[in-house]
């Protein structure tokens, strides 16, 4: 029987030819989970494997440093971040007031320079052009220029403060003003985002409401506050939403120039956790922080999301 | 009384001027940073300040060169961003295709979820993993660790262009004898060219970026350049001019590939929410 059926067989799929048929008739059909597959792989190891190791290891207490194994403590990690840890809890208001700080500062500066620029001038390629470089200029370096500038006494910042007739400020190098000072370079970065969204979102606008408007005697402050705003809203909210996640994420801009000093003054949960982690190589503990970080930034994701469907 | 000529004129006035104002700070720092790598220390750190006029010198940059082995770190990040780059590419352009073309929409949020999830949660187990696989300072832990980075970039934006071809042509390339991979290799790819080159520049940048995963699992042979920077700021508190050359030098590349791809920045950087 056997030998009747591999007679039949065309010849080219006998032996290796028949498994090579097999394997091009196979990666044929199944093209839609090849092509992805690599990636697939990719997410699970990179992406998947982490969060849930970082997950498991939160409910553990180990440190790295220690030769001892993890041990299996529950929830215990989470008890301590929501019951017995000032330094936590200081940390978790100290990020919201910054990404609050930051991203209202940078919403409404963008909107007002994308209002500004939603007209055909001479120069707008170039303004365009130049308002990109500060989100894509390195970050790293950017803070160390603004430490420079920043300096108490021979930074440019005092000076230009005291030409406009005020006191100079200690910036990064008092408690009192350091998170000011790293939100004003989160504002000098991130600003041009929400200006260029926000310029996407104008170009967008249907022209009729302003024309019936007009006929019916708006001034140009009704127009932009009952026209303007109501449509832009649903580009608004992507942008703050964009900025959100990334705010309450900020570590460059804080490490490089205070690593959450002076006196813990800018220390927001990514630094403590970074620091309770690389520092302390307190593994578990950091992991429970990671995980209370990220459910912060979901938390105000699907809060903005939510803000996108209903009404202001 | 003004003429409505001289009034018209006024307007734009201000209106250049306004404009002037708000990208004062924008170029102001980037001003500064190239001064002051050019000034000498007496210039640098004069008050009050030197806008314009100061004796220029590249001691700076010739200092950031023979105090550091600044080489080897542009080295490390070129290593790097391209390693990352080409993997992101290799790996994320199929799986932005096969989004694109089946639908698979599900696949998408997980990317998604990628550019969510704090940076730092990664970290924790890979420096675990690297740390027991003796991988810590290698090219690969950097490598694979910046895909975190790079492959989402890749794929949503390319999502976008993908799904701008028309099926048709994909159509025609199946009738005269492609498969899918053809179709895939020879008609698709090469139209969406422009887009290739744009998400790659976007991972290469990022990578070139990365400050949080190098800090951890770069060592004294894989040094990344913003990792080397960072390391500066210690021991060069008021030399201020090498500090600022290697700032600049730093931010150079990122200008000249920023500009070239300046049309689609704001779509990597909303995912393709917004078409800039």
């Amino acid at each position: 029987m056997a030998e009747q059926s591999s007679a039949a067989r065309p010849v080219s799929e006998v032996g290796t030819g028949g498994a090579g048929l097999w394997f091009s008739r196979f990666t044929h059909q199944n093209a839609r989970f090849i092509f992805p597959a690599p990636a697939i792989i990719a997410v699970a190891v990179i992406i998947v494997y982490p969060v849930i190791y970082t997950g498991w290891m939160s409910l553990q207490e180990w440190f790295a440093s220690s030769l001892t194994l993890p041990k299996f403590i529950g929830v215990a990690n989470y008890e301590k971040i929501l019951t017995g840890d000032p330094r936590f809890r200081e940390a978790f208001f100290r990020t919201i007031w910054f990404t609050l700080v930051a991203v209202s500062i940078e919403t409404a500066l963008g909107v007002g320079m994308a209002l500004l620029f939603n007209r055909e001038f001479w120069g707008r390629g170039l303004v365009r052009t130049l308002s990109i470089l500060p989100m894509m200029a390195t970050p790293t370096a950017i803070s160390l220029v603004f430490v420079m500038m920043y300096h108490p006494t021979l930074g440019v910042m005092n000076y230009l403060v005291s030409l406009l007739g005020l006191s100079p400020f200690k910036w990064t190098y008092s408690s009192a003003s350091a998170l000011y000072a790293i939100a004003l370079v989160d504002v000098w970065e991130w600003t041009p985002l929400i200006t260029l969204i926000a310029l996407a979102g104008l170009a967008a606008l249907p022209k009729e409401p302003y024309e019936s408007a007009k006929i019916d005697g708006a001034t140009p402050f009704q127009c932009f506050y009952l026209i303007t705003l109501p449509l832009l809203r649903p580009t608004l909210v992507v942008a703050i939403l964009f900025r959100a996640i990334d705010a309450l994420k900020t570590f460059d801009i804080i490490f490089v120039m205070t690593q959450g000093g002076p006196s813990n003054a800018s220390e927001t949960i990514n630094i403590l956790l970074f620091n309770q982690a690389f520092s302390y190589f307190n593994m578990g503990y950091a992991s429970s922080m990671a995980v209370a970080l990220f459910a912060i930034v979901m938390g105000a994701s699907l809060i903005l999301m939510k803000v996108r469907r209903v009404g202001w | 009384m003004v003429s409505p000529k001289t009034k018209k004129l006024l307007m734009k006035a201000a209106f250049y001027a306004a404009v002037i104002v708000v990208m004062l700070p924008t170029v102001f720092v980037f001003y500064w940073m190239v001064t002051l790598s050019l000034k000498p220390q007496v210039d640098a750190t004069a008050y009050p300040p030197s806008f314009f006029w100061f004796s220029v010198t590249f001691k700076g940059y010739v200092d950031v060169f023979a105090k550091n082995p600044f080489l080897l770190y542009t080295w490390n990040s070129l290593v790097v961003a391209t390693g990352c780059t080409l993997l992101a590419l290799i790996i994320g352009l199929p799986c932005a295709y096969s989004i694109a073309h089946w639908r698979q929409s599900g696949l998408a949020l997980v990317v998604l979820a990628a550019r969510i999830i704090p940076g730092i949660s990664y970290l924790i187990p890979w420096y675990i993993l690297f740390r027991n696989l003796k991988m810590v300072d290698t090219y690969l832990a950097l490598i694979l660790t910046h895909l975190v980075v790079g492959l989402p970039i890749v794929i949503w934006v390319m999502i976008g262009f993908f799904e701008d071809i028309p099926p048709e042509l994909r159509e025609a390339a199946m009738i005269d004898g492609c498969n899918d991979y053809g179709a895939f290799l020879r008609v698709a790819v090469p139209l969406v060219k422009p887009g290739v080159v744009a998400t790659g520049i976007l991972s290469f940048i990022f990578s070139w970026n990365n400050f949080l995963f190098s800090v951890i699992l770069a060592g004294r042979n894989t040094r990344t350049l913003p990792i080397a920077v960072f390391n500066m700021i210690g021991y060069e508190e008021i030399n201020w001019g090498p500090l600022a050359a290697a700032a600049t030098l730093i931010t150079l590349p990122v200008v000249i590939l920023t500009l070239v791809i300046q049309r689609h920045i704001v779509a990597g950087l909303t995912f393709g929410a917004v078409k800039g």
